[in-house]
C-alpha cells in the first residue's frame, strides 16, 4: 500500500466519523449519511489487496465480472428494499439489512480462514497447509465468524417477530442453561482451532463451530418478545461491525477496521440508551423472557375507577377552546395510518391559536426514534416534537393530553404500582394534565400485555374507535366549533 | 527490524487504532437525542456494509467454484446491506423538516 492511498484511507475515516457525528443532529442528519456514503465510495475505489496492490489495476478477470453482477445484485435488493419499505417496517429493514451484514462478515472470514487451512494440492498428492496463520490472525477470523453467523440467523429471527410471526417469547425449562452450553462448546472449539488452524480436523471443527453460531443465534432471539426487538436488533447492529471490524485485522483493512469498530461501540452504546429508556438492564432484555404471564397479571391487580368514555364532538370542544394542548403518539396510531389526520387537527388547533406539541418517549414507536420518523413523514416539523424529560415537567399545566394508540409508555403503573413488571420504566405523566383523552379501539392491553391505570383516573376520558376515523371526526368537528 | 517483529508491530499499531476508534464511536454519538435514534441505527446499519470491501477482496482472489459460490454471496449481502442502508437513511432523514416559516 503506497502512502498515498495509507492518507486517502484516513481520510475514508474522517468522513465516518463526521458522518456519525452529523447523524447526531436533525440539521445536518442527511448531510452526515451523504458524508458517510461518500467515504465508502472513496474507500472502494482505493480499496487495496493485503499485498497492497490496488485491485481496480489488478488485470480484468472472471472473478471481477462476478464481482460487478454481485454488487449490482445487490444493489438492486438494497434499493427496492429502501424504496419500498413503509416507514412503520424500519425496524424490519434494519434487521435485514443487518443480517445481510452479519453473513457476508462471516462468509469472508470463513473463506479467509479456511484458504489458510486447506491443505495444498499439487499433482495429486497432499502437501501440508501453506501457512499457520498465527493466533492473531485466526482470532479476529474465528470472532468473526462467529459473531457474523450469530447476527445473520438471530436478525432473521427479530424480523420474523417484528414481521409478526413467533412474536410471542419461546422458552422452556433449562434455557439459559442450553444457551450457556452451547456457547461453551462454540468458545472452547474457538479456543482449539486457534491453535490447531490447519488441516481437516480444523476445516470439520470450524464448520460445526459455524453451525452452533447460527443456531445460537436463534436460540438467543426466540426467548425474547417483539416488544424487545428494538433493543436485540440495535445489539445485533454493532455486533455485526466488530464481525467486520475482525474481517478488517485478518484482511488488514485499517477502513473496515475503523468502520466497524465505529459501528460496534456507538451501536452499544445506542443499545445501552435505549435500555435506560425502558428503565431495564439489558442483561434483563436479553434473558429475562419479559411479559411472560404470571408477572404481567399482577398488574391489573390495584385498579381503581371506572373507564369513562366521551364522544368526538365533546372532546372536539375541549380541544378548540384549550391553551395548550399536547399530542402523545404511540405504534397504534402508525398502524393506523393515521399521522396525517394528526397533524391535519394540529394545524386546525394552531391556526385556533392553541399551542399543540407532541411527547415522544424515548421508545415510542417500535425502535427509539421510529416514532419521528413516522411524524416526519406526515409533515410534522420537528421542533414541535418534545422529548419525555423535557415536556413532563410542565405536564401539569396541560389543558388536553391526547393520547393516540400509545399505551405503556404512559402507563402510571411505572410509578405507582411496585409489582407491575414495568415498574420504574420512565413514563409520560399524561395523567398530570387537566383532562386526558385516549384514543383506542377496545380495551385490550398493550404491546407488553399489562393493565394501563391511565384508562380508570378520573381526569380521563375514553374515545373508542378506529384512531383515523376519530381524528377525521375530530378534525370536522373542530373545523365546525 | 525483522519481518516478523514488523509483522508484531503493525499489529500492535492496528489494536492501537481499534481502541481509539472504541472510544470515538462512544464519543460521537454520546449526545444524540432520542428522536434520531432510528436514523443513527440504520446509518450506522449502512456503516458495517463496508464488508463489501472485504467480499470483492476474497472474490477477486477466488481459485475454486466453492470460494466464487461464497464470496459471491457475500459481495451480494454486503452490496445490499451497504447501498440499501444509505439509501434508507437518506430517505428517513429527507422527512425531518422544520416548521416552515
Amino acid at each position: 500500500m503506497s502512502s498515498t492511498i495509507a492518507l486517502i484511507l484516513i481520510g475514508v475515516s474522517v468522513l465516518f466519523i463526521l458522518g456519525i457525528k452529523f447523524l447526531s443532529s436533525p440539521k445536518t442528519a442527511r448531510a452526515g449519511n451523504l458524508v458517510a456514503a461518500a467515504g465508502m465510495v472513496i474507500g472502494l475505489l482505493v480499496l487495496c489487496k493485503p499485498d497492497g496492490a490496488n485491485i481496480w489495476a489488478q488485470g480484468w478477470t472472471f472473478n471481477y465480472t462476478l464481482i460487478a453482477i454481485g454488487t449490482i445484485i445487490g444493489l438492486i435488493i438494497g434499493a427496492m428494499g429502501a424504496y419500498s419499505v413503509k416507514m412503520t417496517s424500519m425496524p424490519q429493514m434494519v434487521a435485514l439489512f443487518n443480517g445481510l451484514g452479519g453473513g457476508a462478515a462471516a462468509l469472508v472470514a470463513s473463506l479467509e480462514f479456511l484458504k489458510g487451512a486447506q491443505p495444498q494440492q499439487l499433482a495429486g498428492i497432499e502437501l501440508p497447509a501453506l501457512h499457520d496463520a498465527g493466533a492473531a490472525i485466526t482470532i479476529p477470523m474465528l470472532f468473526a465468524t462467529l459473531i457474523g453467523s450469530l447476527s445473520f440467523s438471530g436478525s432473521i429471527i427479530a424480523y420474523l417477530k417484528l414481521e409478526g410471526k413467533c412474536e410471542k417469547p419461546m422458552t422452556f425449562p433449562g434455557q439459559n442453561i442450553m444457551n450457556g452450553l452451547i456457547l461453551l462448546v462454540i468458545i472452547g472449539l474457538c479456543g482449539w482451532l486457534t491453535f490447531n488452524a490447519t488441516g481437516h480436523n480444523a476445516i470439520v471443527a470450524f464448520i460445526v463451530m459455524a453451525a452452533l453460531a447460527l443456531f445460537f443465534g436463534v436460540a438467543m432471539v426466540m426467548p425474547i418478545g417483539g416488544a424487545d426487538m428494538p433493543v436485540v436488533i440495535s445489539l445485533l447492529n454493532s455486533f455485526t461491525g466488530l464481525a467486520v471490524a475482525a474481517d478488517g485485522f485478518a484482511i488488514n483493512n485499517n477502513a473496515m477496521i475503523v468502520a466497524g469498530t465505529l459501528v460496534g461501540s456507538s451501536g452499544t452504546l445506542l443499545t445501552l440508551l435505549m435500555c435506560k429508556a425502558m428503565n431495564r438492564p439489558v442483561t434483563n432484555v436479553l434473558f429475562g423472557a419479559f411479559g411472560s404471564s404470571g408477572s404481567a397479571q399482577a398488574g391489573a391487580a390495584g385498579v381503581v375507577g371506572t373507564v369513562k368514555p366521551i364522544q368526538a364532538d365533546e372532546v372536539a370542544l375541549l380541544l378548540a377552546y384549550a391553551q395548550r394542548v399536547v399530542v402523545v403518539p404511540g405504534y397504534g396510531m402508525a398502524v393506523a395510518q393515521a399521522q396525517h389526520s394528526v397533524r391535519e387537527l394540529t394545524e386546525e388547533l394552531g391556526k385556533r391559536g392553541v399551542e399543540v406539541q407532541f411527547a415522544i418517549h424515548p421508545v415510542a414507536g417500535r425502535m427509539p426514534g421510529h416514532m419521528n420518523v413516522l411524524l416526519a413523514e406526515a409533515n410534522v416539523p420537528y421542533d414541535q416534537l418534545i422529548e419525555m424529560e423535557q415536556i413532563n415537567p410542565s405536564m401539569d399545566r396541560v389543558d388536553v393530553c391526547l393520547v393516540i394508540g400509545a399505551n405503556d409508555v404512559v402507563n402510571p403503573a411505572a410509578r405507582e404500582d411496585k409489582s407491575s413488571p414495568i415498574y420504574g420504566m420512565p413514563i409520560i405523566d399524561a395523567d398530570h394534565c387537566k383532562t386526558c383523552i385516549v384514543m383506542k379501539r377496545s380495551m385490550a392491553a398493550g404491546f407488553a400485555g399489562i393493565e394501563n391505570h391511565l384508562f380508570y383516573k378520573d381526569n380521563t376520558r375514553m374515545l373508542f374507535g378506529d384512531a383515523k376515523a376519530s381524528l377525521n371526526a375530530l378534525v370536522a368537528a373542530v373545523k365546525a366549533s | 527490524m525483522t519481518l516478523e517483529s514488523l509483522q508484531a508491530y503493525n499489529q500492535i499499531l492496528v489494536l492501537f487504532i481499534f481502541v481509539l476508534a472504541v472510544f470515538v464511536g462512544f464519543e460521537v454519538i454520546s449526545k444524540v437525542p432520542s428522536m434520531l435514534h432510528t436514523p443513527l441505527m440504520s446509518g450506522t446499519n449502512a456503516i458495517h456494509g463496508i464488508i463489501l470491501f472485504g467480499g470483492i477482496l476474497v472474490l477477486a482472489d477466488a481459485d475454486t467454484t466453492l470460494v466464487r459460490v461464497l464470496g459471491f454471496v457475500a459481495v451480494v449481502f454486503g452490496s445490499a446491506n451497504v447501498f440499501g442502508g444509505f439509501m434508507v437513511t437518506d430517505r428517513m432523514l429527507q422527512m425531518f423538516k422544520k416548521k416552515k416559516k
